[in-house]
């Protein structure tokens, strides 16, 4: 595993922290590093690839829109150019739909949703299974390619030192035909990141009784940038939309604080969100499950401590 | 017109998970097994498009091991599947594998015009079949799909990404979608329907016809672990006022997350 092949993508015209975790794994590893950007910008990131020793950056800026067709004739094409045996990527909606269909085509390996990878002598990689109820470790084989997804907020970041010199490689691989076409992009209301990708999440359950009290979530969501994410009892009674559930059946998240807010903390919920490195329990009901996966607890009405905490944050921020 | 749907049976959230005592996979003794959620999506939609035209069918294709995995089948063909492809494999195997496994046995079957998956199985959170099947078929997929309007032989597939945005696809069949939740609300099976399923055809292979092998895989699992046992939690006492201040405080100089 000494060529290695990371997905680069952006945000705000910089790298994205989960890229940059993928990239920090591999600082001080002495390995020979590629990145691979589908669309504009890689002229922006060309810096911040050279301080982390990625010495070849394959681009095909005409890949503005997301089309598996097109996206995997561009990956597989910078794959093989680079020569890379393993590639890694931040788990996403992009990165999980084409990887995957690059992976077939290229007959590589392909493993999904990790959480734990470091380079100490071989390649450790763990993953959480059957709902985070136990996790399993992740053998490779060894030849050949294989192609790991990391969770998004699982490896520190560290600042790249390094000083190479990083060639843009302009590919074409990438063409669309008339099978698949994209005819339209509807624009989500949400401008915040998305909850796979997000730090910290406030989170609410029936316990909010009505769905215009999600605007409290939202405020206290705004004072610690946070973004806010639901059960799946509110998804279903129509109060918020689907993109916003957290659970089995919706969104896997795993950030460093995760607010629970009048969620009783069914088994399905839990899925989603047990990885969390903080919970916040905040509930009525002192025998609700979701204090036993809490870190801190608070028993109490949440229209009562929620705008004091809103306050609280806002006045020592 | 000819469509497949893939399921997979997995454990049901409810179930406790424990491991076999050399740590190399999950103990399946008294484990409950049901489709996977996201595939009664698939299941459903696949079945919605064929009712309406005269002489469709669709054919429910799974993996797995045969003793359990037939009452899954019989599930997906009481939601109105007309026949099963059961390929009898005992072992493990990681996605690609088993994305061959399903595409060979498909590409047996002569021509067809859709292939339904389920986006994700909750039992590894994968989300790689569908995408993988589509490559191995040679057809295009769209991923993540809550909405479908499958009129004809061209298809307008709404597909779920980050941050609620829609990307909105035009697709030609043949071709494959991965269902997610919206797209329908999957039925419930009559009991005649339950009935009616057992007597409808199973064709059965193994790996090997398939001229595939569980030694074929790259990548294995091994080393599983149950969580490690968390600290128990801080319950912050006092008014609502204390409880808060206590909050931040912890926030801050414990957790160190604020
Ligand atoms: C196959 C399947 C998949 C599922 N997938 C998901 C999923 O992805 N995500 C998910 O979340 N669920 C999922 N569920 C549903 C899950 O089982 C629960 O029904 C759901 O999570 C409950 O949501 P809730 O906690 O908001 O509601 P409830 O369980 O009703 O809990 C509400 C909580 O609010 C508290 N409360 C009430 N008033 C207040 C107040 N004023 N202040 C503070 N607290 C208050 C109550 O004490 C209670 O604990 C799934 C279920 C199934 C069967």
């Amino acid at each position: 595993m000494e060529n290695i092949l990371v997905v680069a993508e952006l945000q705000n015209g910089s790298l994205k922290k989960g890229t940059k975790e993928l990239l920090s794994s591999l600082v001080g590893k002495g390995k020979t590093i590629s990145a691979a950007l589908a669309g504009e910008g890689a002229d922006s990131i060309k810096e911040e690839l050279q301080k982390y020793g990625v010495t070849q950056l394959f681009n095909q800026a005409s890949l503005t829109q997301y089309n598996p067709t097109s996206f995997t004739q561009f990956f597989a094409e910078a794959i093989k150019q680079s020569g890379a045996n393993l590639v890694l990527a931040s788990s996403n909606a992009m990165t999980k739909d084409v990887l995957a269909r690059v992976a077939a085509r290229l007959d590589a390996g392909f493993i999904n949703d990790c959480t734990e990878l470091s380079f100490d002598g071989g390649i450790h990689l763990r993953r959480p299974m059957y709902s985070a109820k136990c996790s399993a470790g992740v053998n490779l084989k060894l030849e050949g390619t294989s192609i790991v997804l990391m969770r998004a907020n699982q490896l520190p970041v560290l600042e790249g030192t390094e000083s190479s010199t990083c060639e843009i490689k302009a590919l074409d691989a990438g063409t669309e035909n008339e099978t698949l076409k994209v005819k339209d992009i509807i624009k989500g209301e949400s401008e915040k990141l998305d909850l796979t990708e997000a730090d910290r999440i406030v989170s609410g359950g029936r316990g909010l009784k009505e769905a215009k009290n999600f605007e409290m979530l939202e405020e206290l969501a705004n004072v610690i940038n946070a973004t806010v994410g639901a059960s799946r009892a509110v998804v279903d009674s129509g109060w918020v939309p689907h993109s916003m559930q957290v659970g089995q059946t919706g969104k896997t998240v795993a950030p460093s604080l995760y607010i629970a807010v009048g969620i009783s903390g069914a088994i399905q919920h839990l899925a989603g969100m047990s990885g969390s490195k903080v919970i916040v329990a905040i509930n009525t009901d002192e025998n609700a499950p979701i204090f036993q996966k809490a870190s801190y607890g608070i028993v109490g009405d949440a229209f009562e401590v929620v705008p004091k905490l809103t306050e609280q944050l806002k006045a020592s921020l | 017109m000819k469509i497949f749907v893939c399921i997979k049976q997995v454990p049901d959230t409810e179930t406790r998970i424990k491991l076999k005592p050399d740590n190399s996979d999950i103990d399946s003794n008294g484990v409950k097994w049901i489709v996977n959620p996201y595939d009664e999506f698939a299941i459903e939609e696949a079945v919605k498009i064929k009712e309406p035209n005269q002489g469709a069918t669709v054919t429910v294709v799974s993996v797995g091991p045969k003793a359990r995995l037939t009452n899954s089948l019989r599930t997906a063909m009481a939601m109105g599947c007309d026949d099963g492809i059961l390929i009898d494999e005992a072992n493990s195997l990681d996605s690609l594998t088993m994305a061959k496994a399903i595409a060979k046995a498909i590409k047996a079957e002569g021509e067809f015009s859709a292939v339904f998956t389920g986006v994700l199985s909750i039992d590894d959170n994968e989300s790689a079949i569908g995408p993988m099947l589509a490559e191995l078929l040679e057809i295009p997929h769209v991923g993540v799909v809550s909405k479908l309007e499958s009129a004809g032989d061209e298809w307008t597939a709404e597909r779920e990404v980050e941050g609620g945005t829609k990307e909105v696809f035009t697709m030609k069949l043949p071709g494959l979608i991965t269902a997610t939740k919206g797209l329908n609300k999957p039925r419930f099976a009559s009991l005649p329907n339950i009935m009616k399923a057992k007597k409808k055809p199973i064709k059965e292979m193994t790996l090997s016809d398939l001229g595939l092998s569980s030694d074929d895989v790259k990548i294995q699992l091994n080393q599983y672990q149950m969580p490690a046992d968390k600290e128990p939690v801080k319950m912050l006492t006092g008014d609502s006022a204390a409880q808060v201040s206590e909050l931040v405080k912890l926030l801050r100089e414990e957790a160190k997350v604020l």
